[in-house]
């Protein structure tokens, strides 16, 4: 019994139940068809990328997902409530960090809070805890256009977690940050999905980094938009981050989904 | 915040006036009194208080109108702003109102409301108005839409998106429209004295001209200038006071 449970578990770890599913989700924008019919499940607890070209209605998927737009058809739901418009279960991290600039690091990070109503010593105190987190001690009382862009998108991603929402919607989040601060970012994403015990959904249309960071990767394709297939790497995932790139089933999982999406890329 | 430095500002002060002074000692023309006689003769219409008085007369038309336009003014604009329909409806009145020559219009307001204070605070607000209600309705509808999303995002409401997203970030060019409203109601607020009925500091225009007290003249322009700078000097205070992160750059740069 032991061993064809550990056979088993070696063939196909346990997925845990979905914190958000997407169902037969469609979308179109006048003529252009973004979504079609497209379900997905998010597993708790876990990063899920949605990988693909531009133009792939990736970025659009999250955004209704996040309440921002409105599908055509189809439902969301987000720990078995239908999604009709921005929740507290969900907070969002924007490419361009949407950060405000009159507002110094403090109010920037506090601002979900202060939407929600709570007092400003207690929103303050719970910033700091989350500046603290994501390593930006000392700036509080900086001003956007003084940080770098990694340290802005830092400040994003503080302002999400503030709010301590149980989804965190990414849309491609490192894409304005440069090479080395993205790397230190995506080493920091595995442990705060380790640490965070949230739902992580990561747009991105970088492979390695779709590979590296994620429990699950959905590859979506373009005319019309579907998801072509669910990838779930399963040898890695534990390994020490600095480890991760040299594993061969990063290598091949890289290769593999290249290969599909080759085609699509003008 | 940004300072210039003290030297900089002392110099090209310097640089001006000894201009003038130079041109006045030509003299460039016999109606062009030199720096340091406009300057006397400022001195001496202090001393006597005729300015005081004078500047008591111009400053009504020229504070309520400038009053009445930055309130209206911003309250229209952030509606034009947020609202299409009134966009159609209002946009094409500021800027006929904007292009309009004015001089020519002022016997019809004289017609319709007489030579009192009506009249001249209409001139001002015609002046002051349309520049600061453009701008207004122009900064909110440009707000960046991915900061709107944001706070939607994170449940505001739109009222919290209108104060705490719409206005603060369009401040900076709200502000800027005031500096240029008010300008334009400096100018109204003269021109209404030379134009309706010479009282207060367009009085002095007036009057020193045509006796050929030109110092007079000319301290009277350069008193009104001066003012206005000094006025728009403390709309910049009020402003980095309000706005704290408008001096600082923007995120996205």
């Amino acid at each position: 019994m032991h061993q064809t449970n550990r056979s088993f578990d070696h063939l196909q770890e346990i997925v845990p139940p979905s914190a958000v599913s997407v169902r037969n989700v469609s979308k179109r924008y006048n003529d252009v068809e973004a979504l079609r019919d497209l379900s997905l499940e998010f597993p708790r607890g876990q990063l899920t990328s949605l990988l693909g070209p531009s133009g792939c209605g990736k970025t659009t998927l999250l955004k209704i997902i996040a309440g921002l737009i409105k599908a055509n058809s189809g439902d969301v739901e987000v720990n078995g409530v239908k999604v009709e418009g921005p929740g507290p279960d969900r907070a969002f991290v924007f490419q361009d960090f949407a950060l405000l600039p009159w507002a110094n690091v403090l109010r920037n990070v506090a601002f979900g809070l202060e939407l929600r109503g709570v007092a400003k010593s207690e929103r303050e105190a719970i910033a700091e805890k989350y500046i603290r987190n994501v390593g930006l001690t000392g700036f509080e009382r900086s001003y956007p256009h003084e940080l770098s862009g990694g340290m802005r998108q830092r400040v994003g991603l503080a302002r999400a977690l503030a709010v301590d929402a149980q989804v965190l919607l990414l849309d491609e989040p490192f894409s304005a940050v440069d090479e080395q601060n993205r790397r230190k970012f995506q080493e920091d994403m595995l442990a705060l999905v380790q640490n965070e015990k949230k739902t992580f959904i990561f747009v991105t249309h970088s492979i390695e980094e779709a590979v590296y960071v994620s429990d699950q990767i959905a590859v979506l394709l373009p005319r019309p938009s579907r998801v072509s297939e669910v990838i779930r790497p399963t040898s890695f995932r534990n390994k020490d981050a600095v480890n991760i790139r040299r594993d061969p089933e990063y290598l091949d999982i890289i290769d593999r989904i290249w290969a599909s999406l080759r085609n699509y890329v003008e | 915040m940004k300072h210039r430095s003290l030297f900089l500002k002392l110099l090209s002060a310097l640089i001006v006036f000894g201009a003038w002074e130079i041109a006045g000692r030509i003299p460039v023309s016999y109606a062009f009194p030199t720096f340091l006689e406009a300057m006397q003769a400022l001195l001496a219409m202090t001393l006597d208080g005729t300015i005081f008085v004078a500047y008591g007369e111009t400053l009504k038309p020229l504070v309520v109108g400038v009053a009445i336009s930055a309130v209206f003014g911003i309250g229209l604009g952030l509606w034009i702003g947020l609202s299409e329909r009134f966009d159609w409806l209002f946009s094409p009145v500021f800027i006929v109102m904007q292009a309009a020559p004015l001089a020519a219009l002022i016997p019809l307001l004289v017609m319709a409301y007489g030579i009192g204070l009506t009249s001249k605070v209409f001139v001002v607000c015609i002046m002051a108005m349309p520049v600061i209600v453009l701008n207004t309705s122009g900064a909110v509808r440009n707000t960046p839409s991915s900061m709107k999303e944001m706070a939607t995002s994170f449940l505001a409401s739109d009222r919290d998106v209108i104060l705490k997203i719409i206005i603060p970030a369009a401040s900076p060019v709200i502000f800027s429209g005031l500096r240029l409203g008010i300008s334009a109601g400096f100018i109204g607020a003269i021109l209404a004295e030379l134009k309706i009925t010479p009282t207060g500091v367009g009085d002095i225009i007036t009057y020193s001209r045509s006796i050929a007290d030109y110092p007079s003249m000319y301290a009277a322009i350069f008193s009104i200038i001066a003012l206005a700078v000094i006025f728009l000097n403390v709309l910049e205070r009020v402003e980095n006071f309000l706005f704290a992160g408008n001096n600082r750059g923007y995120a996205s740069d």
